[in-house]
């Protein structure tokens, strides 16, 4: 049903522009001064103040692979990850461990295990696929390069950004 | 102000003259036209009439011209450059301008009084808006309100004509 | 001749140190002047890190400056960009606006004093009678710039904007000019020197204190009357100036093209306005061209309503201009019509960073049925008054 709405009926001062003007100055001054004198600090100075302390734990940095408390490395190039990350970063080629290894239980290993970090858009797909708790977000955001090839984190880069992670994983749960 | 600079202006003025006819597309007429007024505010400048030179500038190249210039941007430019010379009607216009030189060079030969020396404008404090304000207000004064009042009713006509149909 | 030659010589030294040591440092100085407020307006910080590039020379770590050392990284910028051409325009015109935006403030500072006088000669580039007139017809050629901008580019929106501003400038230069004719009535001259010394004299025009004519009773220092004879009518007189300061700052926005007035450039209907298909040293150009009619519109209202280069309880002139402290006064008196400048500047940023734009047809009202009345009965206010002043 159509209906009318009303003008609202303006008094005089707000006809004149001049008292809303003058608040509005007042307004800005305000922000201005506080800010001039320091009285209110809302910008961080990037690289010397950080706020790398106050990140939630559920933050999303750059991807890394994590070895576990004995330095085993627990990515078993189950490939998972490769397939399901979306603008296709990771890269891996896998290989087989030598049968008179001590771990030959689990058959494979990434032989080369490459994220391009250009590519990365930390969605975080590939922690959560990862059957074996290999692959995991860490705080690392600043990831930066001079050129392409730098931006390409191999096996090494990764460990040496995951660092250990403990607790229980499948693969070298013996019942299973 | 030298000789040299006068020519310099005349010519400027009368290339951009020129230019207001002979070129096709409407906005360089009106830019030409632009400069010649310019170079014309400078010939009175020249002869120490800053007021006229000024008023000659803020008037017609700032005023004028910008509203010709309006009016011809909101044209269709291209139909205009298109149109072919007519060879008659530019023969027709050379034919003019020849008589008109004819009539002007014969009436300015004859004339005695463009020989006469004319009094250079009084440099005081006050410049020549003081002799301007001066003549206007004195010597044609009651002109002037005449002329301000026809201005007026035309301003008043012109906005009664675009109403009409709001009655 | 070689008067004509030195004149010549020192107008040119005048008119290069005026534009390339003090009005173009100015512009970009402006430019970030309206970064940081307009940052701190909004609770941020702005560009506060370009200094002394001290690791560009092995050491480790810059002196950022407060960021003052922005505008030379803005200006390399803008120089190294590709400047680029689009293949659509109309190529002579589309160069030919540029400078046409640029150039009429520059002129336009011809008959600003700026200064009372350093080594006897006065800071004026020059000194002539149609004053404030020339400053008018000067500005007025700016708006061929942005129309040869917006007609030349040959696209919808910088015509657009060529549009609007056209009709923005012509509307608001009658208001403008109309609004400052009480200042030449009571002054007798429209001589931009001759002004500012009848302000000298008398008081800045916009003070409802007047400096002969506010006191009740006599008052002398060192036996030299300073305040004498009570006058009722010059604070009378104040209302109509200060109507007409305000109608001509407002104007001077319009005029300018600042917001609340930039609906030739409006961001949100019309992408860039007038400059959308300039890129580089061109785009810049328009850019530090609004910032210079700034700067002069500015410079204008202080000449008109701020006494210009005269500072309060000093001698506004010495004995010997030659000596020391001759030169020191003209120093101060050229450095107090820049601060004067200065605090406009800042002024038009802050309006700029609170208030909303206009919508077109209100801008149309505000000039056509407000500015323009008001004017006018402001000159017949001033009529009227004036004959009872006359001693």
């Amino acid at each position: 049903m159509p209906y009318t709405v009303s003008r609202p009926k303006l008094t005089f001062s707000e006809k004149a522009y001049f008292p809303a003007i003058f608040a509005g100055l007042g307004i800005t001054l305000r922000h201005f001064i506080n800010i001039l004198s320091g009285k209110k600090k809302v910008t961080m100075q990037y690289p010397e103040e950080k706020w790398d302390q106050n990140l939630p734990a559920h933050y999303r940095g750059a991807p890394t692979l994590v070895r576990d408390e004995h330095g085993r490395e627990r990515c078993v190039a189950c490939q998972l990850c490769e397939f399901i990350c979306p603008p296709r970063a990771i890269t891996i080629h896998p290989g087989e461990i030598p049968i008179e290894d001590r771990w030959r239980k689990v058959e494979k290993f990434p032989q080369e295990f490459q994220i391009d970090m250009i590519r990365c858009i930390y969605c975080g797909l590939c922690e959560e696929v990862c059957p074996e708790q290999a692959i995991f977000l860490r705080k690392d955001y600043a990831i930066t390069g001079l050129t392409r090839q730098e931006m390409v984190h191999d096996k090494k880069k990764l460990y040496e950004l995951g660092g250990v992670m403990t607790g229980l994983v499948h693969k070298w749960n013996d019942k299973k | 102000m030298s000789p040299l600079l006068f020519w310099i202006f005349v010519a400027i003025m009368l290339f951009f003259g020129g230019m207001v006819v002979l070129n096709r597309n409407p906005v360089a007429s009106a830019l030409s036209l632009v400069l010649s007024f310019l170079a014309l505010a400078a010939l009175y400048v020249s002869l120490d009439a800053y007021f006229l030179g000024v008023i000659q500038v803020l008037v017609y190249a700032g005023a004028v011209m910008v509203l010709f210039l309006f009016i011809i941007m909101l044209l269709d430019l291209r139909a205009e450059s298109r149109r072919r010379v007519n060879f008659p009607a530019v023969c027709g216009g050379f034919v003019v301008i020849l008589l008109f030189i004819a009539v002007l060079s014969d009436v300015s030969l004859r004339f005695q009084g463009g020989n006469a020396k004319f009094q250079a404008i009084a440099q005081g404090p006050q410049g020549d808006v003081w002799h301007v304000g001066m003549v206007l207000f004195q010597q044609y004064n009651i002109p002037l309100q005449v002329v301000g009042t026809l201005i007026l009713v035309a301003s008043i006509g012109v906005v009664i004509l675009s109403k009409r149909e709001l009655k | 001749m070689t008067q004509v030659l030195l004149f010549a010589l020192i107008s040119l030294i005048k008119t290069l140190g005026l534009i390339f040591l003090i009005i173009l440092p100015m512009v970009s100085y402006t430019v970030y002047a309206e970064r940081r407020v307009s940052a701190m307006i909004q609770d941020r910080l702005g560009p506060n890190r370009v200094g002394i590039p001290l690791t560009l020379f092995g050491l480790q770590k810059d002196i950022p400056f407060f960021g003052l050392v922005q505008p030379v990284a803005d200006a390399v910028k803008l120089l190294l960009k590709e400047d680029f051409t689009p293949n659509h325009v109309n190529k002579f015109y589309y160069w030919l606006a540029p400078a046409c935006a640029m150039a009429p403030s520059m002129m336009a500072l011809a008959v600003i004093p700026f200064g009372s006088q350093l080594w006897g000669e006065p800071m004026v580039v020059a000194n002539v009678n149609i004053g404030v007139l020339w400053v008018f017809a000067v500005s007025s050629l700016g708006v061929y710039g942005i129309v040869l901008a917006g007609w030349s580019s040959n696209s919808k929106y910088p015509f657009l904007g060529g549009i609007r501003s056209t009709s923005q400038m012509i509307s608001y230069e009658l208001s403008l000019a109309l609004s400052v004719i009480p200042i030449f009535m009571i002054c007798g001259t429209l001589n931009l020197s001759e002004i500012v010394r009848y302000q000298t004299v008398h008081g800045w025009l916009i003070s409802p204190i007047w400096i002969k004519g506010i006191s009740l009773f006599p008052l002398s220092i060192n036996g030299q009357e300073i305040i004498h004879s009570f006058h009722i009518l010059k604070i009378i007189l104040w209302i109509p100036l200060f109507i007409s300061f305000i109608v001509f700052t407002i104007s001077m926005f319009a005029e300018t093209n600042r917001l609340p007035f930039d609906l030739p450039e409006a961001e949100t209907e019309l992408v860039g306005g007038y400059h959308t298909e300039y890129s580089s040293m061109k785009f810049a150009l328009f850019f530090l061209g609004e910032y210079a009619a700034m700067i002069v519109g500015s410079a204008v209202i202080v000449t008109l309503f701020f006494g210009a280069w005269h500072v309060p309880f000093l001698p506004t002139a010495i004995d010997d201009p030659y000596t020391f402290w001759g030169v020191i006064l003209g120093l101060i008196h050229i450095a107090a019509f820049f601060v004067k400048v200065a605090l406009l500047l800042l002024l038009f940023i802050w309006v700029r960073w609170t208030l909303p734009r206009f919508r077109y047809d209100q801008l149309m009202r505000l000039g056509w049925y407000f500015f323009i009345e008001i004017a006018l009965v402001n000159v017949f206010i001033v009529a009227v008054i004036l004959p009872f002043m006359r001693e």
